[in-house]
Order: C-alpha cells, then sequence, then structure tokens
C-alpha cells in the first residue's frame, strides 16, 4: 500500500489552520505557519479554491474556509426532496411507457422505494413506498451497487437466490456491476419475480453523484423483445426521464 | 396523418403558461411565463393587463413550435384563468384603464362593509349564491368607476368594457379594438356578484345594487363552445373554451358525475364537487357556483370550499421558523415522530375560512409540554391540512345530501405520502391522484377539445384518466374521532382574538 499523499496533508494543513482564529489567512502567513514554500502554498490554495473548499476576499486577497466545505457534511438529498423534484417526469415516464414507475435510493444495503407510480391501467394496485427491494436482484439496486463503491463491496458469500435467474456469485455481480457503469443503465429479467421484468437509469445531484434510481417494471414479454433483452424504446425512455430530473437536481453535464 | 394538438392557456396569478396535450392527454410542450406583481399600498394587489397580453402573444407560438408543429395543427384553443381578477379597458384603443385588480386585494373592504349595510344585501347571496365580500369582482368594478373620473360615463356608453383575464385575452386574441369578442364564460361569470345562477345571465338587480351599467360587460357563454377563431397570434385557431382555473382543475380531473369531488391543494386549497344540474344552497359556508357548461346543455353546479392556508403553512414553517430547508423536507421531520405528541395548530393566519367564517380568529399552537419536538410540530402542520379538509368535505356532505365516496387530489403537496394518507385516514374514503398533475391545463385544453371533436364525448376524456397513486383509510375510527375532537376544541380557542375596534 502507498504511503499518505503529502500534497493532500498539506491541504488538509492549511484548512484547518483556516478554521482557527479569525480564519483570514494570506498566502504568505499560511506558507509561514506551515513552513511550506510560497509558491508550494500558492498551488495548493489555488487547487481549493478551483473545488470550493476555500475562498478569497477580493479587496484583502485573504483566504478563508469556502461554503462548499460547510456543506459537505449535509450534502445528502433529502428523498422528499428528490420526490417531489422527480414526481412529473416519473408520471411522464408512466404514461409513455405503459409500465410503472418506481424510484430507489440506497439504505442498508437495499433499495428503499422513495416513490411509486401506479401503471396507467387502472386495475387495482397498492402503493409500496417505503418497502425494501434487495439490490442485487433488481434493476434499481444494481443501478445504486454500480455507482457506490462502498455498498458494493459491503456484499459478500452467497447472495441470497429468488428465482433461477438471480444472480448469487458475488464476482458475477461485479462484472454485471461494471456492464451497467459502461452502459449507463441496469436490466433485470425475472431475477426477482418469475414473469417480470425492469430497466433502471442512475439520478445524479449535483456534481454528479449518484443519489438514487428510476425504473419500470412490467411482465417479461412487455418489457423485453424477442431477444430476451429490454426494448431499445423502454431503454431510452427511462433513461431519458433519469436525466431529466438530474437536470432538475443540478447535475449539469448528464 | 398530421398529429394535431389542442393548446390550453393558463393564466395564472404569477405566470402565463401555455400548454400543447395530444389525443392521450399527454403534456407534449410548455412554455412559460411570469407577470409582475404590483404592490401599491397595502392590501392591494395589481397586474398589468398588456403585460399578461404580450407573455401570451410570445409564449403561444413558442409552445407550438416547441412540439415541431404549425398553427394549423392546432385543433382547439382553451382557456383556463384565475378568477375575479377585474380588468376594465377602452374598446376603441384597446389600452387597459390602469392596472387589473387581483382577487387577493383587499381594497373594497370598506365599500363591501356599506354595501353589506343596504336593505338590499341578501339579495346577493339568494341570486348569485356567494357571500358579499371583497373577493369577487363586482365591488372593483363600482370602486374603478367611483375612483377615476369620467369612467362611468364612457362605460354607460359601452366604450369602457369589463372583463376577467379571459375575456380580456379571447377580446384581444379575435382582434381586439378590430371586431374583438367580448365574452366570458359560465364560470367565471359565476364569480362576479352580477350573474343569477338560475337564469345564467346578468341580473338588472344586482348590477343596479353595485351600480355597474350593462353596457360594460361581456356577453355571457357557455364553458366550451367555439367563441370564433383567433385573428391575431395563432390566426385561424380556434378558440372553443374558457373555464376559471379550480372549475378547469374539477373538469381535467373528469368529476362528471354528481358526487365527484377534487381538492387542488397549493398554497391554499379548493375543494369542488360536482352537484348536478341544481345549485345547492349552502348552509355550511360553502360557495354554490357553476361548475361547467358544455354547449347548450344544461349548467353543471358545484359547491366549493376554501381553505386559505395549507402549503403556505409549510411555507411559514421553512421561512418564517427556519426549521427546513424546503417545503418537502417536512414529511422527512414529520417521520422522525409516530404522532402529534398532543400539538395542534391552527393556521387561522388572516381569519378562518370555511364553514366559521370568522376574520377575527388568529392562529394557535396549542397542547404544547416538554415533550413536544420540533417533529410534532411538523406533524401538526401536515395534520392542519388533512382537518381543514374534513371540515369542508364535512360541510359538502351536510348541504349537498351526497356522502363523498373518494377524493382526487392534485397540486404540490400531493408529493406527500404522509399527508396524502393522513387526508384518507381522516375522510375515511380512498384519496386518489391522477397521472397527469396539470389538471387545469388539462380541463382547458379538454373543454376546448370537446366543443370542436377533437375528444368525442365525456366518456372519451374519463379513459385518459389513470390513477398515479391512491391512499386508503387506515386510521383506528376511535382514534379519528378523538383527534377531531381536539382539532375543534383547538379550532374554537382561535376565536375571538382581534378585538373590535372602538
Amino acid at each position: 500500500m502507498p504511503g499518505p499523499v503529502q500534497s493532500i496533508e498539506r491541504a488538509a494543513a492549511i484548512l484547518r489552520l483556516l478554521a482557527r482564529g479569525s480564519g483570514r489567512l494570506g498566502v504568505s502567513e499560511i506558507a509561514g505557519s506551515l513552513g511550506l514554500a510560497r509558491g508550494t502554498a500558492h498551488g495548493i490554495l489555488r487547487t481549493l479554491h478551483g473545488v470550493g473548499f476555500v475562498e478569497q476576499d477580493e479587496e484583502t486577497g485573504k483566504y478563508r474556509l469556502g461554503a462548499a466545505l460547510l456543506h459537505l457534511g449535509t450534502s445528502y438529498l433529502d428523498v422528499n426532496e428528490l420526490r417531489s423534484r422527480a414526481i412529473n417526469w416519473a408520471d411522464a415516464l408512466a404514461a409513455r411507457s405503459g409500465e410503472a414507475v418506481r424510484i430507489g435510493t440506497p439504505l442498508d444495503g437495499k433499495v428503499l422505494v422513495v416513490h411509486h407510480v401506479f401503471r396507467p391501467d387502472d386495475t387495482l394496485q397498492t402503493l409500496d413506498v417505503g418497502a425494501l427491494l434487495p439490490a442485487h436482484a433488481t434493476a434499481l439496486g444494481k443501478v445504486l451497487l454500480a455507482y457506490d463503491a462502498g455498498a458494493a463491496a459491503a456484499l459478500h458469500g452467497e447472495l441470497e437466490p429468488f428465482t433461477r435467474r438471480t444472480t448469487t456469485v458475488p464476482r458475477e455481480l461485479a462484472r454485471m456491476l461494471a456492464e451497467v457503469r459502461d452502459m449507463g443503465w441496469a436490466a433485470e429479467v425475472e431475477e426477482m419475480t418469475v414473469g417480470e421484468a425492469g430497466v433502471a437509469a442512475p439520478i445524479r445531484g449535483q456534481g454528479g453523484l449518484v443519489v438514487g434510481a428510476m425504473g419500470i417494471t412490467g411482465a417479461v414479454e412487455r418489457i423485453c423483445g424477442p431477444g430476451g433483452r429490454p426494448k431499445p424504446t423502454l431503454v431510452t425512455g427511462v433513461r431519458d426521464a433519469a436525466r431529466a430530473v438530474s437536470r432538475d437536481l443540478g447535475a449539469s453535464r448528464w | 396523418m398530421v398529429e394535431r394538438y389542442v393548446m390550453a392557456v393558463d393564466q395564472g396569478t404569477t405566470s402565463t403558461r401555455c400548454i400543447l396535450f395530444d389525443h392521450g392527454g399527454r403534456l407534449v410542450s410548455v412554455t412559460q411565463r411570469e407577470h409582475k406583481q404590483h404592490f401599491p399600498r397595502p392590501g392591494w394587489v395589481e397586474h398589468d393587463a398588456m403585460e399578461i397580453w404580450r407573455n401570451l402573444e410570445r409564449i403561444a407560438p413558442e409552445a407550438v413550435a416547441q412540439a415541431g408543429a404549425t398553427p394549423d395543427q392546432v385543433a382547439a384553443l382553451g382557456i383556463a384563468n384565475q378568477r375575479e381578477t377585474t380588468v376594465l379597458w377602452d374598446r376603441h384603443t384597446g389600452r387597459p384603464i390602469g392596472h387589473a385588480i387581483v382577487w387577493q386585494d383587499t381594497r373594497t373592504d370598506r365599500l363591501v362593509d356599506e354595501l353589506a349595510a343596504h336593505p338590499l344585501a341578501d339579495l346577493v347571496r339568494e341570486r348569485c349564491g356567494l357571500p358579499l365580500a371583497t373577493y369577487f369582482s363586482a365591488p372593483r368594478i363600482r370602486w374603478m368607476l367611483d375612483n377615476r373620473p369620467g369612467l362611468r360615463e364612457r362605460a354607460e356608453r359601452g366604450d369602457v368594457l369589463f372583463g376577467t383575464m379571459e375575456s380580456w385575452l379571447i377580446w384581444n386574441l379575435t382582434g381586439g379594438p378590430e371586431g374583438g369578442l367580448h365574452v366570458t364564460d359560465v364560470t367565471n361569470a359565476s364569480r362576479t356578484l352580477l350573474m343569477n345562477l338560475t337564469t345564467l345571465d346578468w341580473d338588472d338587480e344586482l348590477l343596479a345594487f353595485f351600480g355597474v351599467p350593462r353596457a360594460m360587460l361581456p356577453r355571457i357563454r357557455p364553458s366550451t363552445e367555439t367563441y370564433g377563431p383567433a385573428r391575431r397570434v395563432l390566426p385561424g385557431v380556434r378558440i372553443a373554451a374558457a373555464l376559471g382555473d379550480q372549475q378547469a382543475a374539477l373538469f381535467g380531473q373528469t368529476c362528471f358525475a354528481p358526487g365527484e369531488a377534487k381538492c387542488t391543494y397549493g398554497t391554499g386549497a379548493f375543494l369542488l364537487l360536482n352537484t348536478g344540474n341544481e345549485p345547492v344552497r349552502s348552509a355550511h359556508g360553502l360557495l354554490t357556483t357553476v361548475g361547467y357548461q358544455i354547449g347548450s346543455e344544461p349548467a353543471v353546479y358545484a359547491l366549493e370550499g376554501s381553505i386559505a392556508i395549507t402549503g403556505a403553512l409549510v411555507q411559514w414553517f421553512r421561512d418564517g421558523l427556519g426549521i427546513i430547508g424546503s417545503a418537502p423536507e417536512i414529511e422527512t421531520l414529520a417521520r422522525t415522530v409516530d404522532d402529534n405528541g398532543g400539538c395542534y395548530i391552527v393556521p387561522a393566519f388572516s381569519g378562518l375560512f370555511t364553514p366559521y367564517w370568522r376574520s377575527e380568529a388568529r392562529g394557535i399552537i396549542v397542547g404544547l409540554t416538554s415533550y413536544i419536538t420540533k417533529g410534532h410540530l411538523a406533524r401538526a402542520v401536515l395534520e392542519a391540512t388533512g382537518w381543514q379538509t374534513r371540515e369542508v368535505v364535512d360541510a359538502m356532505n351536510a348541504d349537498s345530501g351526497l356522502a363523498l365516496k373518494a377524493l382526487k387530489v392534485d397540486g404540490g403537496m400531493t408529493a406527500d405520502n404522509l399527508l396524502m394518507q393522513f387526508i384518507s385516514d381522516v375522510l375515511n374514503v380512498p384519496v386518489i391522484r391522477p397521472m397527469a398533475a396539470e389538471t387545469v391545463s388539462l380541463g382547458a385544453a379538454y373543454a376546448a377539445g370537446l366543443a370542436v371533436g377533437y375528444w368525442p364525448d365525456l366518456e372519451g376524456l374519463r379513459r385518459n384518466w389513470h390513477r398515479a397513486a391512491q391512499w386508503l383509510p387506515a386510521m383506528d375510527p376511535a382514534r379519528r374521532e378523538v383527534e377531531y375532537d381536539n382539532w375543534r376544541r383547538a379550532v374554537e380557542r382561535t376565536f375571538d382574538w382581534i378585538k373590535p375596534e372602538s
């Protein structure tokens, strides 16, 4: 294992220094306090400025902690806020695809259903907001695992089988997740319930961080084409809807 | 075959929007433009009607272009509008006479008190189904005529015209000073205090009571009828419907049968119940209004219950108290506790509306103990909307003799699952959210599409309606009774707070 990265240690020391006392220091004061060359301190400060962790006073040129740093601990997205922002797009996806729509967020290695739109055929359906779904056997879960290294690493040993087609070997799941990252969407074909399939895509928040997954589920013969793969039009619909929500949440590049 | 669409114009309090819908009632394109709110004095709220017209001129063609369509693909245009807002304009120049006076404006309060003291004041509620209040249009027309020299004479000659927003927009769309049609629809006319609810025509005695000359009033037309082709903005497109916004939502929710009701939850909430072809007079503080009229068919009436503060209480919790950072977080906070802990909030911020009508009441938080946390307060905030809905529904059931079987809901607060479940629990009926959130615009589109045969009949519209979510009652009846009793005791404690000026 490689040793500590020196420039990150120095950056941390600068932030600690700024968090003390008056909180406003010039580049020479910072370099002097930490025994750094002025050029080195300046380089680190420019980088921290670039990511918003420090700000520079326009008049005095002194540095202080940045707003982005203060929000770091509280930047999680409230699930009810996510539902509010997604509700119109989720309705439109259900209307266009003719299938039920769910939005999920990660919770203790599972998928928490935070929003559910009924399949638009007016049959009797029950709202399952608040339900927990297994991550490895659902399209929503695979999306969440694919973009969260910590959650994926937590899955080890034998994974619970729900049908003959459930992926139960962690290494096989890891290969699948790499594929999800390559494609930008996930599928699930009769891995949770026989006769049912699903497609899901990531919802990204500010900076591109994946905050949830949005997808459709329905009868396998409606979701999948003759090759047993999800129909391209449905995949496009799901991805477009997830991207639209991401844009609303401020993920500009997606 | 070339796809055809119906355009809805939603002329609201803060913005104007144009939306194109397809045959499935699905949204195809949306354009929107906000207009300025003018507050010249405390209690005064005004809009520049010319600014609103220019906004429409701009966004209507944009909506068509956004859909990749041309105006000849627009089968019809329907308007849903902010109700009761009053515009006067010069028939010859097309210029508005001053700003439009908005529904929230209370400048006519003294005039309304004077009128209420008149021996004929009882005539108002009897003829038009509404209480004499600053909320409606007639006192505003009178105020404008009284406060601008020479205006009354011009109005009597028919040189100055009155309209609510749909009249102003239709007049402009159909040519303005060059032969523009001066019409209003029955639902908007029913909010003026000047229309006879039975004859659906202007009532001479009401006109005399308010001192409004008949020559300035538009012709009252059905909500659904081809008024005429547009001659400006989208030339040739048939203007085929107009409805007040809450009536449009009733139509968009396809509440076509007596006993069907919808509630739109926004800053405040508006619950409308279809009562069929007879106006039901309320003994419980509800408004009697026209729901819609399709062509030459008999009008369909509705009872309306208005709740002043619903979403506004959540906004106050966020902005006034700073306890939450965004409105949806109220649900997260409320879910940190299992119940209200004995705490109730009655948001009588500007008095109590339906069914109490007590203007001297003010809001309270009761049941405070050291046990109460911000989580309990968040519950009490959401529950206030639930109980206020219950009080309106109780009043409706009592007045109409129809027992509500299900409540169709729309508006921003329907994203709150805890609230929707609570409403179902306290009403003891299913609460249903439709797949189309834009019920106001959809209602205007449906009405216009129906007039030109784009949709064949009401049944065809019903088939477009799909359930997106449903909440079923799950509260123990004994607990419901105890909680309702607590709520009513909390409400009683808001009474008589503002003392009469001596």
